[in-house]
């Protein structure tokens, strides 16, 4: 804890707090979102929302993996689920989100194999235990977890794995600010950056953002002088006039990012066009497994029939990635959806907005 | 979409547990004993009162740094029958066995199991085997009853918390959970992290002998302090402030914590106790804990208000408050 307990300084956090609160003056309103889910949660964890100037807004947006998966893919994931001799290994919070009428979670109690793992070679050691039998890895989640799938999946060709797929639902996140941008229903003052995200990406990922919409974006990282200090940095360039990328978190990210991890995810990725829970469908804002490796690819292995998909009436999960609108003006939050019952994904993952509202706000 | 089957989490301990038993198991069973919802249920025999619970054990890996399923199902009644303020006398044992356990682990868990007994003070009265076919079953699992009984003028319970009262804890948080965690998924770190699996009577028993006015005593076994703090707000009907500066966790815990994405506050304990003392006792108890083995690294973390019945809040350290609720699901790692 040695490196992390600076950064958590309680006299340091009350003294940039002070200093935020005396830019609340003018009576602009500032509206900063932070897209990573962890980001979302650290803010909720610290009760970081209510000590901040009345006009200083943090809005939570698409960072979370589980959240802008589309309910078409919940939809095959569960259909994959129930095929015969098929083994699904996926990340725990996928389990509980709900699609059209089942979840894995569901599937597993009346008798699927779904197991929970904590990484992508987790999954790759149940295929070498299970040869007689075709493990599915379902790959969520943005540019910080796709390297290691594509790990996964440059292992699994090296050893000769012939069962072992990947389902990629994997998502790049600048599209979706380049989205939630033009699409102009929400006027957005800066970003607070994904910090895990930017260790792959770098933060010149931002620089077309910052350029071509003039909106500040300052690369955060998830503790209480970090926040404090990115929020800080967002609001200076507001009052300037300014808009530039910076780094204040240079701990863990470089300008030009992980170049292995890049040269990796590019091998074994493509960018393609992906449907985004809420965002719709966002051009080259998703990863499908590139042709030279189409044998670990699960869409390749599996012919999927097409499913009719059903949202739930009344889920604002959409609007809420969005940042259009708080989970408390959702009909359906604390009265039909908890998180033993969740009717959308931003209810049940551990890093939606929904839940952290339900489990952290008074 | 509602689920029509029994689903992992209505075991986590945390609020599907809470939910499954209050709806199905103390509606069926109805009675003022059950409807307390405490550890263990005082029962008149005679003219005096005896503490009764029951408890089952399944879990994996069976053996774990800091102890293993036989010791750890001897701590968890006897901290049972203790958390009533109960001096526990008796347990009964059955195991059920998957085909296939060796004889050798099932000899570790039985002699540690005898080992822990004796050092509480109690004795396995009874017992049951059954062996089930490979795969019926992970292992071992083991089902204990214990009894004890209550000295006069004690009355401990989660429904008696007051406004004004000090909580305290006698060490720090997560450590059995997180040793657990650690072992089943191949986990190292530095230093191992073990568990403090323990029978906490002996420590409870000095506790009452210097504040017999304790109002409520409870180990926050599975869902941690978080789901615990939260059953007893609403079974007094209390508000609770914890502050997050106080809480005790060790430096390795939280460190593994913090990589897996975890909260402390909701991994499980099995050998701690929450104790809720009138504020004039907190004193005198904290010095009984601190000079006990099991109690060292005692220390208050919050105290009870009138407002917010039934709610749990955390003051955090840079000064801000959030809602601690029950654990909901289970608690699993962050994905990026």
């Amino acid at each position: 804890m040695k490196y992390l307990d600076e950064y958590r300084d309680p006299q340091l956090a009350k003294s940039l707090l002070n200093g935020l609160q005396r830019r609340g003056r003018d009576g602009r309103t500032m509206k900063f979102m932070e897209i990573c889910g962890t980001h979302t949660v650290s803010i909720f964890r610290l009760g970081l929302r209510q000590l901040l100037p009345a006009n200083i807004q943090l809005i939570s947006g698409p960072g979370c993996p589980v959240c802008v998966t589309a309910n078409e893919d919940i939809d095959r994931a569960v259909w994959l689920a129930q095929q015969p001799g098929v083994i699904i290994a996926t990340f725990g919070d996928l389990l509980r989100v709900p699609g059209s009428s089942s979840s894995l979670h569901v599937e597993r109690s009346r008798g699927a194999d779904v197991r929970m793992v904590y990484a992508s070679f987790d999954a790759l050691q149940i295929a070498r235990e299970n040869p007689g039998r075709q493990v599915v890895f379902l790959g969520i989640g943005f540019e910080t977890t796709a390297p290691t799938v594509a790990a996964a999946v440059r292992r699994a060709a090296s050893e000769g794995l012939r069962n072992f797929s990947v389902f990629s639902a994997h998502k790049l996140l600048p599209p979706a600010m380049r989205a939630l941008l033009e699409a102009k229903d929400q006027q957005l003052d800066g970003f607070l950056c994904p910090g895990h995200v930017s260790t792959v990406i770098g933060a010149a990922a931002y620089e077309e953002v910052v350029t071509r919409y003039h909106v500040p974006c300052v690369v955060t990282g998830f503790e209480a002088l970090d926040l404090l200090q990115g929020i800080t940095m967002l609001a200076d360039q507001v009052e300037k006039g300014e808009a530039h990328v910076m780094n204040p978190y240079r701990r863990a990210v470089s300008w030009e990012g992980n170049l292995a991890a890049r040269r990796l995810l590019d091998e074994i990725f493509e960018p393609v066009d992906s449907t985004w829970r809420g965002l719709g469908e966002i051009p080259r804002s998703g990863l499908k497994i590139r042709c030279r490796w189409k044998d670990y690819d699960a869409v390749n292995r599996f012919f999927m029939p097409r499913i009719e998909v059903k949202e739930h009436p009344g889920c604002r999960c959409g609007d809420v990635l969005r940042g259009m609108m708080t989970p408390l003006q959702c009909g359906l939050f604390r009265k039909v959806c908890t998180p033993q019952n969740p009717k959308g994904p931003c209810m049940v993952s551990s890093e939606g907005t929904c839940g952290a509202y339900y489990r952290y706000e008074h | 979409m509602e689920s029509m089957t029994v689903q992992l989490d209505q075991g986590s301990g945390g609020r599907a547990t809470h939910e499954l038993v209050q709806d199905l198991f103390i509606q069926s069973f109805r009675n003022e004993y059950l409807l307390e919802m405490n550890d263990s249920a005082l029962v008149n025999v005679g003219n005096g009162q005896i503490a009764m619970t029951t408890d089952s054990y399944v879990v994996d890996p069976v053996i774990f740094p800091g102890g293993n399923i036989g010791s750890l199902a001897v701590h968890g009644t006897v901290n049972d029958l203790a958390m009533r303020g109960a001096r526990p006398l008796y347990m009964t044992a059955g195991f059920i066995l998957e085909e296939g356990l060796s004889l050798e682990t099932l000899g570790e868990i039985v002699s540690s199991m005898a080992a822990a007994a004796r050092e509480a003070n109690v004795f396995i009265v009874a017992g049951d085997t059954k062996v089930v076919p490979r795969g019926k079953a992970d292992k071992i699992f083991i089902n204990t009853s214990g009894v004890g009984v209550v000295p006069p003028g004690v009355r401990v319970g989660g429904q008696y918390a007051e406004p004004g009262d000090a909580v305290l804890i006698n060490g720090t948080i997560g450590d059995h959970g997180m040793a657990v965690l650690c072992k089943r998924e191949g986990l190292a770190f530095e230093n191992e992290i073990r568990s403090d699996s323990a029978s906490l009577n002996g420590l409870v028993e000095k506790m009452l002998e210097v504040c017999p006015q304790i109002h409520v005593l409870r180990d926050p076994t599975r869902g941690g302090v978080a789901t615990t703090l939260n059953e007893i707000a609403e079974q007094s009907h209390v508000g609770i402030r914890l502050e997050e500066e106080a809480l005790p966790v060790r430096e390795d815990v939280a460190g593994a914590c913090e990589i897996l994405g975890l909260d402390p506050l909701y991994v499980a304990n099995e050998g701690k106790v929450l104790v809720f003392v009138p504020a004039r006792c907190m004193k005198s108890v904290l010095r009984v804990m601190r000079d006990h083995p099991l109690g060292r690294n005692a220390c208050k973390i919050g105290e009870t208000v009138s407002n917010d019945a039934g709610r749990v809040f955390l003051r955090t350290r840079i000064g801000g408050h959030r809602l601690l609720d029950m654990l909901r699901g289970e608690q699993l790692p962050r994905i990026c």
